[in-house]
């Protein structure tokens, strides 16, 4: 008995200092980010009223928040289809190759791993106007117009979004290859034997194994989209958002109530839609997860 | 090898290749373009005809890059060697000590996972100025001294290890303490080696907060100052570059000496979910 409370104590010894950080640093943040959503406190004056619902009815009726929800949104449904579709493409014909599978990899890795600050200023180069803009001269070359991309209502969000897939198109070909590697061989000859095409066995026997891979690819990149802020701020003018708001996230609204204005409380209200946006994504998955393909 | 398949393993090095160039070109463009005067880099020559090295050479002598790249070297070094620790700790003492209260605390750490760093930067930039924190390395590192993912995956490696080790150093009479520094620590090395890269590159790259708590040019990381560096120099994209391939290289540097365990690591944090 003796020596096992002695254990007990151990444990709670080595346990002191991470329980105090995660209470201190984690969960009483959290809390306070909770109730400061429900407060009307600016950083500058000493009023901190509870307001109830307030800042939600405030912000939905916040044009700049409107425009920056529907933002994130485009984030999300132009990028992950978009990441999802070619990653597995090129994940399965990287599989299908005998050499240099290691290289073509390595290089569709390293975009994920370099600094996004400076991925972002690197690409904001590239789709400067001509004749300064690489991209431009490349598209001109061909006989194509030249087009605005980041100077344009249109064009901004979506060049952002290439950006954004090119950052992280090499993350999910390594967990893609790493899912396609399980495959057992035997399926794929079997189906071959039976006479199916190459396409069949994809569509019908790859592509449903694959399942839990892509349901866990669509929700961390889900994620990885909704919180969007490096490339936004450092590709457009002035760190705005613009032009005129039109590739402005909810993060970025985030930061600039919270950081330039100092409404903290309002800003604390975004946070708050932003943190039931990712649990619904993070439930859908475990709902949809608990559906396994099996044969 | 029969035709059909000789002829679509070539389409797929065509379409492989074609990718490859796509990854790439971003990469030599900012390399190119650093090593070109401000006159040439709006020629759209790949190889600059008179490459010159005055970027870099601006960049050390007359901005603040070398105090920043200080700086993010001291905070993703520090934040690493805790993580480390505190880890491989909480692993170790939730893999293998009896205690109440032990699945609790596990999931409440795992639970933090979920919060997204967004909702935490408010209150902690409160916390850092209540505290009287600003400007100060500190106020940049400590939400990131312990991480959940770390907790995670030494918490898997430790259970591996066999008790009979741990209980019959005990009968040595080496401290608990001595147990998880000399014996634990030497049989997860390739955890934390993994844990380590990418917590590194992680501290390395972050921008959110440090953009907020860092408010003077002396404290800025590497990213924010890139960030500030550029909006000043708004035209000169030939220094822009020479920026983003500073804070770049040590990346490239690293990712050529590590890139297994990388490859490894990012594949091991997808099947996991």
């Amino acid at each position: 008995m003796k020596i096992s409370q002695k254990r007990i104590v151990t444990a709670y010894v080595f346990l002191a200092i991470p329980l105090v950080f995660y209470i201190v640093v984690r969960f009483y943040p959290m809390i306070y980010a909770f109730w400061l959503s429900f407060t009307n406190w600016r950083l500058i004056s000493p009023k901190k009223d509870f307001v109830g619902f307030d800042n939600f009815v405030k912000l939905f009726k916040d044009k700049v928040f409107m425009t920056s929800l529907w933002n994130t949104i485009k984030y999300v449904a132009y990028g992950i289809p978009l990441v999802i579709v070619l990653s597995l493409f090129l994940a399965a014909t990287l599989n299908k190759v005998r050499h240099l599978q290691w290289f073509y990899r390595l290089l569709y890795v390293m975009p994920y791993i370099t600094p996004l600050v400076a991925v972002s200023w690197v690409w904001r180069w590239i789709y400067q106007r001509p004749p300064a803009g690489v991209l431009n001269n490349i598209l001109m070359a061909f006989g194509l117009d030249a087009q605005p991309f980041l100077t344009s209502m249109d064009q901004s969000l979506p060049a952002i979004v290439v950006t954004t897939v090119w950052v992280n198109l090499g993350y999910c070909i390594i967990i893609y290859l790493a899912g396609l590697q399980t495959i057992p061989q035997e399926y794929l000859e079997a189906a071959k034997i039976d006479g199916a095409t190459s396409r069949q066995s994809f569509f019908k026997i790859t592509l449903p194994l694959l399942n839990p891979i892509t349901v866990f690819l669509v929700v961390t990149q889900s994620i990885t989209f909704l919180r969007i802020f490096t490339q936004v701020y450092n590709m457009t003018d002035q760190g705005s958002g613009g032009p005129l708001n039109a590739t402005k996230p909810l993060v970025l609204y985030i930061y600039q109530k919270a950081f330039r204005s100092f409404d903290m409380g309002l800003a604390s209200s975004a946070t708050v839609i932003l943190f039931m946006l990712i649990m619904g994504i993070t439930l859908i998955q475990l709902l949809v997860l608990n559906k396994r393909v099996q044969y | 090898m029969n035709r059909i398949d000789r002829k679509t393993s070539v389409f797929a090095y065509i379409f492989l290749t074609i990718f490859a160039i796509v990854m790439v070109f971003p990469f030599v463009w900012m390399f190119s373009s650093s090593f070109k005067t401000s006159e040439e880099v709006y020629e759209m020559s790949l190889i600059p005809d008179e490459p010159t090295i005055a970027n870099y050479e601006y960049i050390f002598n007359y901005s603040m890059f070398p105090r920043w790249f200080l700086n993010s070297m001291i905070v993703a070094v520090v934040t690493t060697i805790s993580v480390l620790f505190f880890d491989s700790l909480i692993g170790y003492t939730l893999a293998k000590y009896t205690f109440p209260g032990k699945n609790i605390i596990f999931i409440l750490i795992l639970s933090t996972l979920m919060i997204p760093t967004e909702m935490l930067v408010i209150p902690w930039y409160i916390m850092v100025r209540q505290l009287r924190w600003m400007e100060t390395y500190w106020s940049i590192m400590f939400p990131g001294m312990i991480s959940a993912f770390g907790v995670f995956l030494m918490k898997q490696f430790m259970s591996t290890i066999p008790d009979d080790l741990i209980d019959a150093a005990r009968i040595d009479g080496v401290s608990e303490f001595g147990i998880f520094i000399r014996i634990v620590i030497p049989l997860v090395k390739p955890a934390l080696a993994t844990l380590a890269i990418f917590n590194f590159v992680g501290n390395w790259n972050a921008f959110l907060w440090p953009l907020i708590v860092a408010q003077t040019p002396k404290m800025y990381t590497l990213p924010v100052g890139v960030s500030y560096f550029s909006s000043e120099n708004l035209t000169r994209w030939e220094l822009i570059m020479t920026g983003a391939a500073v804070s770049t290289i040590p990346l490239i540097i690293f990712f050529i000496i590590f890139q297994k365990q990388i490859v490894k690591g990012i594949a091991m944090s997808g099947l996991k979910g």
